[in-house]
Formats: structure tokens, C-alpha cells, sequence
């Protein structure tokens, strides 16, 4: 079986973001971008499957500019066989190319490779948006099995255990299934330096919208983008009793 | 044109975000449809008719609708889009599986996770864990949204005479299948609609002294929340989460003890109206965002303030 992966380059996790003066975007020049954290639990996912001889090859395929190789890169250094990116000079500080259209090429994508199921992060971190997957799943006419926190991959059929608001949900979805990652599905293990040099010579293809035939032409145009309402925090309190006395006389809460 | 709501319920009973969605509806539109899919679940039918500002309530009772899954869900809304301008869902588990398959057989770039309606167009959301506040402009002809429920203050439950309007179910996808459902079983108030909420890191240290801060919620009436740290260390199961990726609160009182801030957490509950941090370290950022921070053992501090209230 084959799976492909979908990643993301996008801001490191850790890193506090700064909005734009002109409050035009978010600032980007000489931010450190990683993989996106829910991307790399659906590397390791595969690559598990890999491990455990369930799965023959792995793609990683990108959606982004140049740059975004290096998390193809990434990818393979954990264990992905090869990388496509598709490339595009597209603004990324609101989350780059949108869901939908990232969607309908990844199906383009789909329709070149054949992949059996595919298993990406349920949302980058940078948007937020949390759509490419249903998306694609809806386009392919596939099942779907969303915030995913453990996978059972069997003949045919996939039983996948869902995180949702009020806890677990265990589902059985027919192959081929689009699967999401939620936080808990694994833990991403580091590339090793052998791996990172391997990952080097690895096949890495890179193509054009066009070459597709996809439409990146935003359906949604940016108005501004505004810092968050400053909270003021920083207020202390000696003891329990003046946390007590607070809470009822000055922020009349309880 | 009018505006499709789709509720959340769970067979019993209408969950309260879909009051806070029907309130993001009114914003665009006064004419609001609530659109009510599942399987006997007349209570809940009867229910959607009473709420407030609702002129239409459409039912779809059938098997298929039972478990809610996204890949029957999606063809029910896409049969119904012709009639409506915008179609809004929670921004909840459920509302995220189902409305992004629903917006792309429909073609259009969803809105996710609005937190204010400029105008029929244009909507306001956060990005990067709430760091960053984007307003968006939609040039699709319809739209298709998520609502963050705790942004918009509730309809009231009473007071309207909707219509009720049966619909013709579209049948099973055959592409999935519901097999378990394990729910957190507990008397407290949810978690996303709670007047107070009591959060435990990863400085409480364990599953066992999670007491701590469960004697502290019942004392208050509050509801139990997480950090991801804590739920990842096996403290307290997943739907505890309070974070970017978690639930996100806004309630008038939000206790964080042996937090320690990271920006996925404060981007879960800094909406609220006050803010207490309970940590040793006083360098914690979460002091940052609180209005009353005490520095201070959880171990003595919880146990005394569960005490003196």
C-alpha cells in the first residue's frame, strides 16, 4: 500500500508572532518555520505503518514556495521515500494558499499517484482553519476519519478513534479514507543525522499550479489583521484571603 | 436570503452552542432556519421550535443521521444550500468533521471559527492560536461558516414559534460506520458554556491529585478543564483540553492551577473576564495574563481556598 502525506511549512510553534504595522499580515522576514507540529505526527504515523510492514512507500507532497523543500526534506530525513512540491509564490503569513484550493491539488496529486489512503495534520497553526482534509476527502468521494488518536489500518478498512468535545469516538471508514492527526495518535520521533544526509539524495519533484491546472486565486481577501485586545494582566495577591476578598468585592465573580 | 443554521445536538436535547450560532446568524440576517438532522429525536425537534429568533426548523429524522457522521451530514446540507445565503455550524468537533466536506462539494473557501459578522461578507477570526485577529472578505455567492461559540452571547432558549418543515433524508453514504462512543460521564457543567472553570497543569502532578482541583470546581460549581500538558502526562482524558487546539473558554471566572502558560493554552481561555494563576514559579507566563496571580505550593493553596469559600 502506498500513503501520501501532506505537510506544511509553516511558523515554529514556539515562536510569538508580530502583526504587521501596516496591519497588512503578519510579519515573516527572519521567523524560524518548522513543519507543522500536526504534520509530523502524520509522518511518523506513516512511517510506523512502514515500519510495521503495512505500507510499501511513502510521499510527501508540499504545497508552498521554494523554500518549503526543506520541510520535504524533513519529511524524508523521518522516513518518507520522496517529495513533491508544488510550488507557488502565493503570500503565506495568513496561511498561504487556501484549503480549497489546496484540496482540489492534492486530488490532482491523488489522481497522478494512486495513493491507497493519505493521513495529514487535522490543521496547520498558522490559519487554524482545520479544512484540508474533509475537503479533500469530499473531492475524492472518500471517507473520512478526522482527529484521529489512534489508527488500526486493516483489509480494506481502517478503525480510526477520533478525539471529540466529549471524548472518544470510534469509527470504521472504508479505504481509501482521508485520516487527520490529533495530538495524542504518536509521539514524532527526531531525524538522525545519517537520515538527514540520506534524505538528501532522495527523489524530490517539483511542479507548477499549471501544470495541475488549479486555480490559486484567493476566494477570501484579507481586510486587516489586528493584534489581539492586550490583557492586563500581571496583578498578585498575598494570600487565599486576599484572592478570596478580590474575587468577591472587586471582581465580584463568585 | 435566509440563513441555515445546523444544530448540535446529541438526541436529548439541543446543546447551548447552537444558541450562540443562532445569534451569530442574526447578525447577518433576521430570517434564521435551524436545520435539525438525527434519528427520533422529536425532543429535540420540539425543543428547536421554542427558540427564540427561529422562523423555520427543518427536520431530517432517518437512521442515517443517527451518528452524525460527515460523509452523510455533507450531501443533507448540500441538497439544502439553494435556499440559503449562509450556512453556520459550531466551531465544535462536530461542526469542524462535517462543514468543510459540505463547503467543498459546494465550491466554496469556508470561514472557520468567526468570532464577530462585519457584514454579510466580511467576518473576523483568529489565526496563530489567537495571536493574531484577521477580518475576511468572502467572494463566494454563499458562504459556509464556523461559529466560536463563546464570541456571541445566546439566543434565548424560549420564546419562538418556528415552523416545522420535514425533509427528505439522502440516504446512507455507506463509506463509514459508528462503532463506540466513550463520553465522559459527569454532573458538572460543560466544559465551553461553564460560568467557572478550574484548570489543572502539569504542576499538579498527577491523575490522583486531580481531587485537588475537583474538590475546588465542585465547591464553585465549575467545570473541569486541562492544560495539554496534563492531558498528555494521562491526568485527565482529552476532552479536558483547554487550548488552540483544545476548547476554547470564555468564562467569567477561570482558575489556573500549576499552569504555566504556553501561548497554545492562553490561546484557549485569555476571553475570559478574570483570570486567577495559581504556580511556585512566579516567572510562569501565565502570571502575565492573570488578573490575580498567586505564588504559591497548589498543595497547600487549593486545599485552603477550597476551604474558605
Amino acid at each position: 500500500m502506498k500513503v501520501l502525506v501532506p505537510v506544511k511549512r509553516a511558523v515554529d510553534y514556539n515562536v510569538k508572532i508580530r502583526v504587521k504595522s501596516d496591519n497588512s499580515g503578519v510579519e515573516l522576514n527572519n521567523v524560524k518555520m518548522s513543519m507543522n507540529p500536526f504534520d509530523e505526527i502524520a509522518i511518523e504515523e506513516a512511517v510506523k505503518l512502514k515500519e510495521a510492514g503495512k505500507i510499501t512507500e511513502i510521499i510527501a507532497v508540499t504545497i508552498g514556495p521554494d523554500k518549503a523543500q526543506e520541510t520535504l526534506r524533513t519529511a524524508m530525513a523521518v522516513g518518507a521515500d520522496r517529495g513533491i512540491l508544488v510550488e507557488t509564490d502565493a503570500p503565506t503569513d495568513i496561511g498561504g494558499v487556501e484549503p480549497l484550493a489546496v484540496a482540489k491539488t492534492l486530488k490532482a496529486i491523488v489522481e497522478k499517484e494512486s495513493p491507497d489512503f493519505i493521513i495529514m495534520g487535522k490543521q496547520s497553526i498558522d490559519d487554524d482553519s482545520n479544512q484540508t482534509g474533509q475537503m479533500l476527502s469530499a473531492l475524492l468521494g472518500w471517507s473520512q476519519g478526522t482527529f484521529a488518536s489512534e489508527l488500526d489500518l486493516g483489509d480494506g478498512v481502517a478503525t480510526v478513534t477520533r478525539e471529540i468535545d466529549g471524548g472518544l469516538e470510534t469509527i470504521e471508514i472504508k479505504l481509501p479514507a482521508v485520516i487527520t492527526t490529533d495530538l495524542r495518535l504518536n509521539e514524532p520521533r527526531y531525524a538522525s543525522l545519517p537520515n538527514i544526509m540520506k534524505a538528501k539524495k532522495k527523489p524530490l519533484d517539483v511542479m507548477k499550479p499549471e501544470d495541475l491546472e488549479i486555480d490559486f486565486t484567493p476566494r477570501l481577501s484579507v481586510v486587516s489583521v489586528k493584534e489581539p485586545e492586550e490583557r492586563k494582566g500581571g496583578g498578585k495577591v498575598a494570600d487565599i484571603d486576599e484572592l478570596i476578598e478580590k474575587l468577591k468585592n472587586e471582581a465580584k465573580v463568585i | 436570503m435566509s440563513v441555515l443554521v445546523l444544530a448540535e445536538h446529541d438526541h436529548k436535547s439541543i446543546k447551548p452552542v447552537t444558541l450562540n450560532v443562532i445569534a451569530a446568524a442574526r447578525k447577518i440576517d433576521s430570517d434564521v432556519h435551524l436545520l435539525v438532522a438525527g434519528n427520533d429525536c422529536g425532543g429535540v425537534i420540539e425543543e428547536a421550535g421554542k427558540i427564540h429568533g427561529i422562523a423555520k426548523v427543518l427536520t431530517c429524522d432517518a437512521p442515517e443521521y443517527q451518528k452524525r457522521l460527515a460523509e452523510n451530514m455533507a450531501p443533507l446540507i448540500v441538497a439544502l444550500a439553494d435556499g440559503y445565503s449562509h450556512i453556520l455550524a459550531p466551531a465544535s468537533t462536530f461542526g469542524k468533521n462535517v462543514m468543510p466536506r459540505a463547503a467543498a462539494l459546494l465550491d466554496i473557501q469556508q470561514i472557520s471559527d468567526i468570532i464577530a459578522v462585519e457584514d454579510a461578507d466580511t467576518f473576523t477570526r483568529p489565526v496563530y492560536a489567537g495571536n493574531a485577529i484577521a477580518t475576511v472578505k468572502s467572494s463566494d455567492t454563499k458562504k459556509i461558516i464556523t461559529v466560536r461559540g463563546t464570541a456571541f452571547d445566546p439566543v434565548n432558549a424560549e420564546g419562538g414559534a418556528a415552523t416545522v418543515e420535514s425533509i427528505e433524508a439522502k440516504g446512507d453514504s455507506g463509506l463509514s460506520k459508528f462503532v463506540k462512543q466513550e463520553l465522559s460521564e459527569s454532573d458538572r457543567p460543560e466544559l465551553t458554556a461553564a460560568k467557572i472553570v478550574v484548570s489543572g497543569g502539569r504542576g499538579v502532578g498527577s491523575e490522583d491529585n486531580f481531587v485537588l482541583i475537583e474538590a475546588l470546581a465542585d465547591k464553585l460549581g465549575a467545570a473541569i478543564g486541562a492544560s495539554r500538558a496534563a492531558v498528555d502526562a494521562g491526568y485527565v482524558p482529552n476532552d479536558y483540553q483547554v487550548g488552540q487546539t483544545g476548547k476554547v473558554v470564555a468564562p467569567d471566572l477561570y482558575i489556573a492551577v500549576g499552569i504555566s502558560g504556553a501561548i497554545q493554552h492562553l490561546a484557549g481561555m485569555k476571553g475570559a473576564k478574570t483570570i486567577v494563576a495559581i504556580n511556585k514559579d512566579e516567572e510562569a507566563p501565565i502570571f502575565n495574563v492573570a488578573d490575580y496571580g498567586l505564588v504559591a505550593d497548589l498543595f497547600e493553596a487549593v486545599p485552603e481556598l477550597t476551604e474558605k469559600l
